[in-house]
């Protein structure tokens, strides 16, 4: 038993906090999210060459790192202190997705794609709290598919080359296509939304005909559950990094601020709110490591699904509240200036919103975990 | 980062549940799952009884040093014995003042002989003891105590005058380790001694403390021309303070998982009862339900963390210094639930006058879990100062 990172995992993490403050400070995220596009090509493009990320969980025999979970949610807990604008989650998504697909010429050329720089967005929602039910329905005959329907919160789906799009067939299978976003019919645009630093899209197909040879995975319901439980856990990484990012800005605020002759870090009322922020993040970090740990062992074939999903629940449960509490509780200790548009605190409350209820709201992981407790004898 | 254990460990783990299981058997069968926090008064002959047999079997005080009878168990074989001992249902340990608390204390700061006249008899489960810290005026601000010890010349001895409070199984001990102030002119934390005081002796009055729950395993205990010796002194005068934190930071989290163990038996006596009475369809209890699950596995893997993290390291990492505050507001929690769960039933006693269910022992006495060992605001306080570096808040004047 040991449940401390390795000195080449700090290694990555200490690289990553430096690439990130560099690419990613406040100005650098204002200027990305306030983008059409909703990040910077040239920081994308040096992330792809210099760091590596988007190849970390690829196989060797891919062209990857074949790094562990471990590592990617280490990374992604540095993007989510920098409020990072970028499509890291989204690509780490379609590739875990991908990876899970039969072996296939398509499957490998798609990896060296996304190895080469390029993005990949998964589509599996209409957003309406049935996480792996893409909206999006495909008829199958024997020489074509025709896709039809719509799906949201695509993230990073506007930006993407290549769709990975989930959808029911006539036979109610959950299959998984790949399509270029050129492709006659497909249009996925950016949607407006509250947070601006994580750029969702909508997914529209009017009668797209694909070949048969478009198709990655039949029947593959369960591995998508599989791959969104990962997710859910990719999330909670951003997400405990906002909350310590949420408290680290917080207590650098109210050690500066005076009033009534001193700072006001020196108020209990003011540090209590501050500890219960650290216990908050804490706490989730701890599950979130722990989750991390599961999903190495689910991807070498030694935890099952129902683990997966049991840690994926837990994290996501603690993790959104953790970084909403904090962001909020921030919010509280900033005092007026916590309204303004130019601190950043109100980004991270935005962003804990978003992602809080992303793939789901605490509420629904804490029934999951209800349902595996109480339900059946 | 490793969650599982290693095969070595996992061979110890079956030597420590083989002998379990043999021992903790026949006389021994009524004390299992007693003697716990709320019920430390109960069965304590047996369970005197059962600390040596412990001694016997080379299970008291393992991580120890070889040379003083332990085992020298890494944190890991520290964590598995205690994660068995819970499993098995071994009973409160009437030793573990001694074995946690005096032991490591003297290893670190005793002498030689110190460390020969009181290792031993701890080591043999044979000489228990008992704590001396909070005063009535000395609660949260543990420096300000009152308590004296003199030198009295004539005798060549320690005199030890005042009064101690919170001590459980004072009737029960041999010895009690006191921090007494040595110097009445200097104030909080400076002038004061830590004192091995033996318990039996005219000087010393022991009254237990009525409790909410009805019973009472906390005592106040009097020093009246209490005496040790001169050599029961650890440290020098002056010393006292810088032993006693150092006590408290011999906490490294070895015993957590055990404890975590028992709070999940209690959480699964809820679980069983949610799904018999109904409360398992209220859709408010099952999220609390669920919440208390998670919290419980936050508070396991926050344990791992400390155990890594501080293996090698005297300084206390993050997830150290938050988790007496998330415990003990874990615990506490489930106390309500479980009250919650059981409805209008909670109210119901086991038997007149006053006999307590073990739910409505552990919602009572987990309001305690806040309090002692550091009440959950000094904890903020030390959260905040500690790890976040708030400046500390103007203090009133040391007494």
């Amino acid at each position: 038993m040991n449940f401390r990172f390795s000195d080449e995992q700090r290694m990555i993490f200490d690289t990553a906090s430096a690439f990130l403050a560099e690419v990613s400070d406040s100005a650098a995220t204002r200027a990305a999210m306030a983008s059409d596009a909703g990040f910077n090509p040239d920081v994308w493009q040096r992330l792809c060459n210099e760091m590596f990320w988007q190849g970390l969980l690829i196989p060797e025999d891919e062209g990857g790192l074949e790094l562990g979970h471990v590592e990617m949610v280490g990374v992604l807990e540095k993007a989510g202190e920098r409020l990072f604008s970028a499509p890291l989650y989204s690509t780490v998504l379609a590739t875990t997705l991908l990876l899970r697909m039969p072996a296939s010429d398509t499957r490998s050329a798609l990896l060296a794609r996304i190895l080469a720089g390029e993005q990949v967005a998964v589509a599996h929602t209409r957003g309406d709290r049935d996480w792996a039910t893409g909206g999006i329905t495909a008829s199958v005959t024997q020489d074509r598919v025709t896709l039809k329907g719509s799906s949201r919160f695509v993230s990073f789906g506007h930006s993407a080359e290549v769709l990975l799009i989930c959808a029911h067939d006539n036979e109610q299978q959950l299959n998984v296509y790949g399509l270029e976003r050129e492709h006659p019919g497909l249009c996925c645009e950016r949607l407006a939304t509250m947070d601006q630093t994580r750029a969702m899209a909508q997914l529209t197909l009017s009668d797209v005909t694909v070949e048969p040879s478009a198709c990655l995975g039949t029947d593959v319901e369960h591995v998508v559950e599989d791959v969104l439980n990962v997710a859910r856990i990719l999330v909670a990484a951003d997400q405990v990094g906002g909350a310590q990012a949420a408290l680290d800005i917080s207590v650098d605020y109210v050690k500066e601020r005076q009033q009534f002759g001193r700072t006001i870090a020196s108020y209990q009322a003011i540090k209590h709110k501050a500890a219960d922020m650290m216990t908050k993040v804490e706490g989730a970090r701890s599950l979130l490591y722990y989750a991390a740990c599961i999903a190495d062992e689910w991807r070498a074939g030694y935890a099952d699904s129902a683990t997966l999903a049991e840690a994926a629940a837990m994290v996501s449960a603690s993790a959104g509240e953790a970084y909403f509490f904090n962001a909020g509780t921030g919010i509280q200790l900033h005092g007026g200036v916590g309204i303004t548009e130019e601190y950043d605190i109100q980004l991270y409350f935005k962003r804990a919103r978003a992602t809080e209820s992303y793939l789901g709201s605490p509420a629904d992981h804490r029934e999951h975990i209800a349902r595996l407790l109480l339900d059946g004898d | 980062m490793e969650l599982r254990f290693t095969q070595a460990d996992e061979l110890f783990r079956a030597e420590v549940a083989d002998w379990l299981s043999a021992n903790l058997a026949g006389e021994f069968e009524k004390i299992r799952y007693r003697g716990g926090p709320g019920d430390e008064h109960h069965f304590v002959e047996e369970r005197k009884a059962w600390e040596q047999r412990l001694a016997e079997g080379g299970w008291t005080c393992i991580g120890w040093p070889e040379a003083w009878g332990g085992r020298g168990a890494s944190i890991e074989q520290q964590v598995i014995f205690n994660e068995e001992y819970a499993r098995a249902g071994g009973p409160g340990r009437v030793g573990h003042i001694g074995e946690t608390l005096t032991g490591p204390t003297l290893l670190a700061f005793g002498t030689e002989a110190q460390k020969s006249r009181y290792l031993p008899g701890i080591r043999a489960g044979q000489e228990l003891w008992c704590q001396g810290y909070s005063e009535p005026g000395a609660g949260s601000d543990l420096s300000s105590v009152r308590t004296r010890a003199e030198f009295d010349e004539a005798s060549g001895r320690w005199r030890i005058n005042g009064q101690k409070v919170w001590t459980s199984l004072a009737h029960e001990s041999q010895f009690v380790f006191v921090l007494a102030r040595t110097n009445p002119d200097e104030k909080a934390h400076k002038g004061l001694g830590f004192f091995l005081v033996p318990m039996d002796q005219p000087g010393i009055t022991i009254r237990p403390i009525p409790q909410l729950t009805g019973t009472s395993e906390f005592n106040e205990v009097f020093f009246d021309d209490a005496y040790c010796d001169a050599s029961d002194i650890v440290g020098e005068p002056g010393d006292g303070w810088k032993v006693a934190m150092g006590l408290l930071g011999f906490e490294r989290g070895v015993s957590t998982l055990g404890q975590q163990m028992l709070f999940q038996t209690e959480l699964d006596e809820i679980v069983r009862i949610a799904k018999s009475n109904g409360a398992a369809q209220d859709p408010a209890l099952r999220q609390r339900i669920a919440e208390a699950h998670i919290g419980l596995r936050t508070l396991r893997y926050n344990s791992l963390r400390m155990l890594s993290d501080n293996a090698d390291d005297g300084s206390l990492s993050r997830e150290s210094m938050i988790y007496k505050l998330a415990w003990s507001s874990w615990h506490r929690n489930l106390g309500k639930l479980a009250m919650d769960v059981l409805g209008p039933e909670a109210e119901l006693l086991e038997a007149a006058p006053y006999e307590l269910s073990k739910l409505q022992s552990l919602f009572l006495f987990t309001r305690a879990d806040t309090i002692y060992g550091g009440t959950n605001q000094i904890q903020r306080n030390i959260i905040a100062e500690r790890a976040l570096g708030m400046p500390r808040e103007p203090r009133g004047e040391a007494r």
